[in-house]
């Protein structure tokens, strides 16, 4: 490959910003300047399809309608745990108004094996919820009616839905045999090939950066301080506002999948294997998507029940989930039971770092938590156990961080504790143990923003209403999908138009992408259509791992800065210069040296000699390669800091105010940016005082499986939220950025849970932080000193 | 645990609707319902496509415009403006009143569209997201959400929108904490709020 070397900015302006050169490949385009002195990235740019979000016009999936369309409704097992004896579906059949009955042969969800009893011809129910067939009918009613016809042959066996449970010797197994899963592109962890014990997998030693180090015996020996303990989180579903769904046309084999999904590539290629089409016959179309958050990644077993009721019937067929099934089958964050030990010198270097976790994804794999434990901070001695459980519920599914966010809520509340018995302060504790660059820039913002003095003593606040403030860290991996390519065009008129199949779940893809052309075009980010969420367009990345703006945006302007080239090499012929004397500015080709002398993007497009040119650019190994497989160098690294009260009467804690700061590498549009990151620590919020699915132990069902019951975060939650961004140049790809979605929702929970020790001087460990549990701390904590 | 169900099951629930259907006011023939509004006589039961149970047509007053639909009585007012007008911009985010999704105007009022059958609303008038826009203008807080980026994903806006505008229109300079309260049953998953309240806020100036 021929190669070329170019010096890009590097480092953090205000701090260590300078230059640095690489070696990268002949095609890349040259550098770009620090977001100061771009005219469209690092702006506060307005979303390209607000107004369709405004005005009630944007299409989601649940919106879609099409000629003869049915309306597809699954019937779901309410036993948790069955052998399936017989399915009679001839009075569903002939109901008035149903089109297509479809019986699954296997289950489309969870581990495999997809089919655990030999002797029968379906699958064994192994959570209530679990669809078991399907019809299509004129309207969900009707269809829902016809469901309620089916009539199945059980064969109840033993269940189990909680881990502790689960984990007991003799309790009723979900799988008999060992069990695998492929790991969706939304950042779980899943080793391969290990083996159960009962319903436990694992240990699983590994995580994104490799296996322990060191030896933790030597480790805990030269410790002066050691700490450990136990922390406990809770499972808690996706919610995306927009449930699961999809609209599928068979149509003899040339398919139209419109769908709710994080992936349009993995739906596609999903749908193509199962139905055994080659993937040029299935098209997926994702425009709006009602929110995700990991739970989107896969076709679904819906999306196969669509596929197989459209297949039959001849006609489109949609199904959209309703909220209880979102809630029970469409994906959930796995619980955690962490043991966490670490070992420290006197003055905070630490020795050594243990852990050992179990967590239940129900029928799924995915629980692990050791990324961030082995990743952010220097230890020479480590090593963390991770064990799956399965239990008889709901499929787990990458969520927001899938990992970081439980093990930060116990990494962090445990360095807390360390700096307190090393009487230091817990930032000072962080200087000396974190290497991270960034974070230290973090904190040092953070420090001066709060006027930040070590925490008061705990607790120490007069009256019922105590005051705290906390502060953690979090990690996240920089990922890079390679799979990431990205067409422009330009029209005769001048239009230009972006088109890849990456799609836009409410993160403002769109107009990252229009902007990022834009820059290199010299327009206005409202001059470029985005067209994208289509799989007829260059293959794009799943949203999920924060890889999105990472992965696309360096192919987008590499293939604007082709255009580029060849517009140039006209405006060249047409201002009787040399190309290398152009200049693209503002909407106008100029001359470098007599900027008089020009022509205008549209007039140019005019003389092109055919009605459109075109360049296509996939995504180029990261300059400077990588740091393993397709991680980045660095890390995607934030700070945040909680006030809160506490009501030690009550128990009632209130989040006052949050500081979020962050780093996503150059930032292409600041307002979005803040988007999510506010939603990041709202939903941490929630993650730390409210969400929590609750199952009945004797039923095998969730018992809030709504958004009434299952606790949400609504206006009066909020707190006031500020965020600092720093940018942050890494010399890493052609626009340098990265994502910010996972990044923003790792700290907050332990933030909040260090802040709520800071007002009331007693640890909780487990989450959601009720008022239930704050009383009952302070209870024990008051017979511990009365004793 | 042992699962004391029994070994034969009939699943599958009858919705809280249901007891609407057969009560009887599908009959042929023209019916009076409680809210004064005319119900005229029923589709014809045929197969195919063209069978819905016990439908019948009734006029409803939607953004200006008097729209006639083919619904059945326990149809809610979300789905018929949905599936029948196609007025899709009304979400529904989980049907049974926790999220403000579904938030329409009802005589200038917010009502949640997924807990009002389309056969009450009678004459009074349906305002949705799509005719919040008078003469191609939009609503000053549709324009306040596009300046401070106060959407994301975008499936909780109508309903955010429909409610904060109404806010303005009966208390022009709000607080933030009557903005809080007022958006106090809006649920969005994106947590875009912070921006949700300075957008609504800002468009009072402008209201």
């Amino acid at each position: 490959m021929k190669t070329k070397r170019i010096k890009l900015p590097h480092g953090i302006p205000g701090y260590n910003l300078g230059e640095i050169e690489r070696e990268v490949p002949s095609t890349e385009p040259p550098a770009l300047a620090v977001n100061d002195k771009l005219k469209v990235i690092g702006k506060r740019i307005k979303r390209t399809d607000a107004l369709a979000k405004v005005n009630g016009s944007a299409v989601f999936t649940a919106d879609v309608h099409l000629p003869g369309m049915l309306y597809g409704r699954m019937l779901r097992s309410d036993i948790p745990h069955a052998r399936i004896k017989s399915i009679d579906v001839s009075a569903a059949r002939e109901y008035p108004g149903v089109f297509a009955v479809h019986i699954f042969d296997r289950r489309y969800e969870g581990a495999n094996p997809k089919k655990n009893s030999s002797d029968s011809e379906f699958p064994d129910v192994i959570y209530a919820g679990q669809p078991i067939a399907g019809v299509a009918a004129v309207n969900p009613d009707v269809a829902q009616e016809a469901v309620s016809l089916i009539k199945v042959e059980y064969e109840p066996m033993d269940f189990v839905v909680t881990m502790d449970e689960a984990r007991k010797p003799g309790a009723p197994l979900v799988y008999q045999t060992d069990v695998d899963q492929e790991a969706s592109d939304g950042g779980e962890e899943i080793e391969e090939g290990l083996k159960s014990k009962g319903n436990v997998r694992g240990p699983s030693t590994k995580s994104f950066y490799g296996g322990p180090r060191g030896d933790l015996e030597k480790g805990f020996a030269e410790a002066d301080v050691i700490v450990e303990r136990t922390y406990r989180t809770q499972v808690q579903t996706h919610c995306p506002l927009e449930t699961h769904g999809v609209v599928v046309d068979y149509n003899h084999g040339n398919v139209t999948i419109y769908a709710s999904t994080q992936s349009t590539k993995n739906t596609r290629n999903e749908f193509a294997r199962t139905f055994d089409l080659p993937k040029s016959r299935v098209r997926v179309i994702s425009e709006f998507i009602g929110g995700g958050f990991g739970a989107k990644h896969t076709l679904g077993s819906f999306g196969v029940m669509a596929g197989y009721l459209s297949k039959k019937s001849g006609r489109p067929v949609k199904i959209m989930l309703d909220r209880k099934e979102d809630h029970i089958s469409a994906g959930n964050r796995p619980n955690s039971l962490q043991i966490i030990k670490v070992g420290a010198k006197k003055d905070g270097t630490l020795t050594a770092l243990k852990q050992l976790s179990y967590g239940t994804a129900g029928i799924g794999l995915g629980a692990g938590v050791g990324n961030i434990a082995q990743a952010m901070y220097a230890c020479p001695n480590f090593k963390t156990e991770q064990y799956d459980v399965f239990t008889n519920t709901g499929p787990g599914a990458a969520f927001r961080a899938p990992g970081n966010v439980q093990g930060a809520f116990a990494l962090e509340q445990l360095i807390d504790e360390l700096a307190e018995r090393l009487d230091m302060d817990p930032l000072k504790l962080r200087d000396k143990i974190d290497r991270s660059v960034i974070r230290k820039v973090e904190r040092e913002h953070g420090t001066k923003i709060l006027n930040w003095q070590k925490p008061k003593k705990p607790g120490s606040d007069p009256g019922p209403v105590k005051k705290g403030i906390g502060v953690a860290q979090a990690h996240w991996p920089r990922f890079v999908n390679l799979d990431s390519s990205v067409e422009v065009r330009v029209m005769r008129d001048g239009a230009v138009e972006v088109r890849s199949a990456v799609q836009d779940i409410g993160t403002g893809t769109k107009t990252t992408l229009a902007q990022v052309v834009a820059e290199e075009l010299g327009l206005r980010a409202e001059d470029v259509t985005v067209l994208i969420g289509d799989t007829l367009f260059p293959i794009g990345p799943s949203s999920g791992g924060s890889v999105v703006t990472g992965s696309i945006t360096p192919p987008a302007r590499n293939a604007a800065y082709k255009i580029k080239t060849k517009l140039t090499d006209i405006a060249a012929e047409e201002l009787n210069t040399d190309a290398n004397n152009i200049l693209l500015e503002n909407g106008y080709f100029m001359l470098t040296d007599e900027p008089s002398k020009k022509i205008s993007f549209k007039e140019l497009a005019a003389k092109m000699r055919v009605e459109q040119i075109t360049a296509t650019a996939s995504r180029s190994d990261d300059y400077g390669g990588f740091m393993l497989g397709t991680i980045g160098f660095e890390e995607l690294g934030s700070v945040q800091f909680a006030e809160v009260s506490v009501d030690t009467e009550t128990g009632f804690v209130k989040v006052d105010k949050v500081l979020a700061v962050h780093s996503c590498g150059r930032p292409i549009n600041i307002a979005q940016i803040e988007s999510q990151i506010n939603g990041g620590v709202i939903m941490g919020i929630a993650y730390a005082l409210y969400e929590d699915r609750v199952m009945d132990k004797n039923t095998g069902h969730q018992m809030n499986a709504n958004l009434d019951q299952y606790k949400m975060p609504f206006s009066f939650e909020i707190p006031d939220i500020q965020i600092e961004l720093i940018e942050e140049y890494g010399a890493i790809s052609s626009t340098d950025a990265t994502g910010i979605g996972e990044p923003a929702n790792i700290a907050t929970a332990a933030a909040v849970a260090n802040a709520v020790y800071n007002a009331i001087g007693v640890r909780i460990t487990e989450i959601p932080i009720t008022p239930a549990r704050i009383l009952a701390a302070l209870n024990k904590e008051k017979k511990v000193n009365n004793e | 645990m042992k699962n004391k169900k029994s070994k034969t099951e009939k699943t599958g629930n009858i919705s809280r609707r249901g007891f609407l259907k057969g009560a009887g006011i599908a009959a042929a023939g023209t019916v009076i319902v409680g809210s004064g509004i005319l119900i005229s006589k029923p589709h014809s039961h045929e197969k195919d496509e063209k069978f819905v149970p016990g439908t019948i047509s009734i006029n409803m007053k939607v953004n200006g415009k008097i729209r006639e639909m083919n619904i059945e009585p326990r149809t809610t007012l979300a789905d018929a403006l949905r599936s029948e007008l196609h007025l899709t911009g009304t979400k529904v985010g989980c049907n049974r009143g926790a999220c403000s999704a579904c938030t329409v105007w009802i005589d200038g009022i917010p009502t949640l569209s997924c807990m009002t059958l389309a056969v009450e609303v009678g004459d009074r008038e349906v305002t949705t997201i799509e005719g919040l826009a008078k003469d191609d203008r939009l609503h000053p807080v549709q324009e306040a959400f596009i300046e401070h980026d106060a959407t994301q994903c975008g499936f909780c806006t109508p309903g955010m929108i429909m409610t904060a505008a109404h806010l303005l229109a009966r208390n022009p300079s709000p607080t933030e904490d009557d903005v809080k309260k007022a958006t106090s049953g809006n649920f969005c998953r994106c947590g875009t709020h912070p921006k949700v309240f300075a957008a609504t806020l800002d468009a009072a100036h402008k209201a």
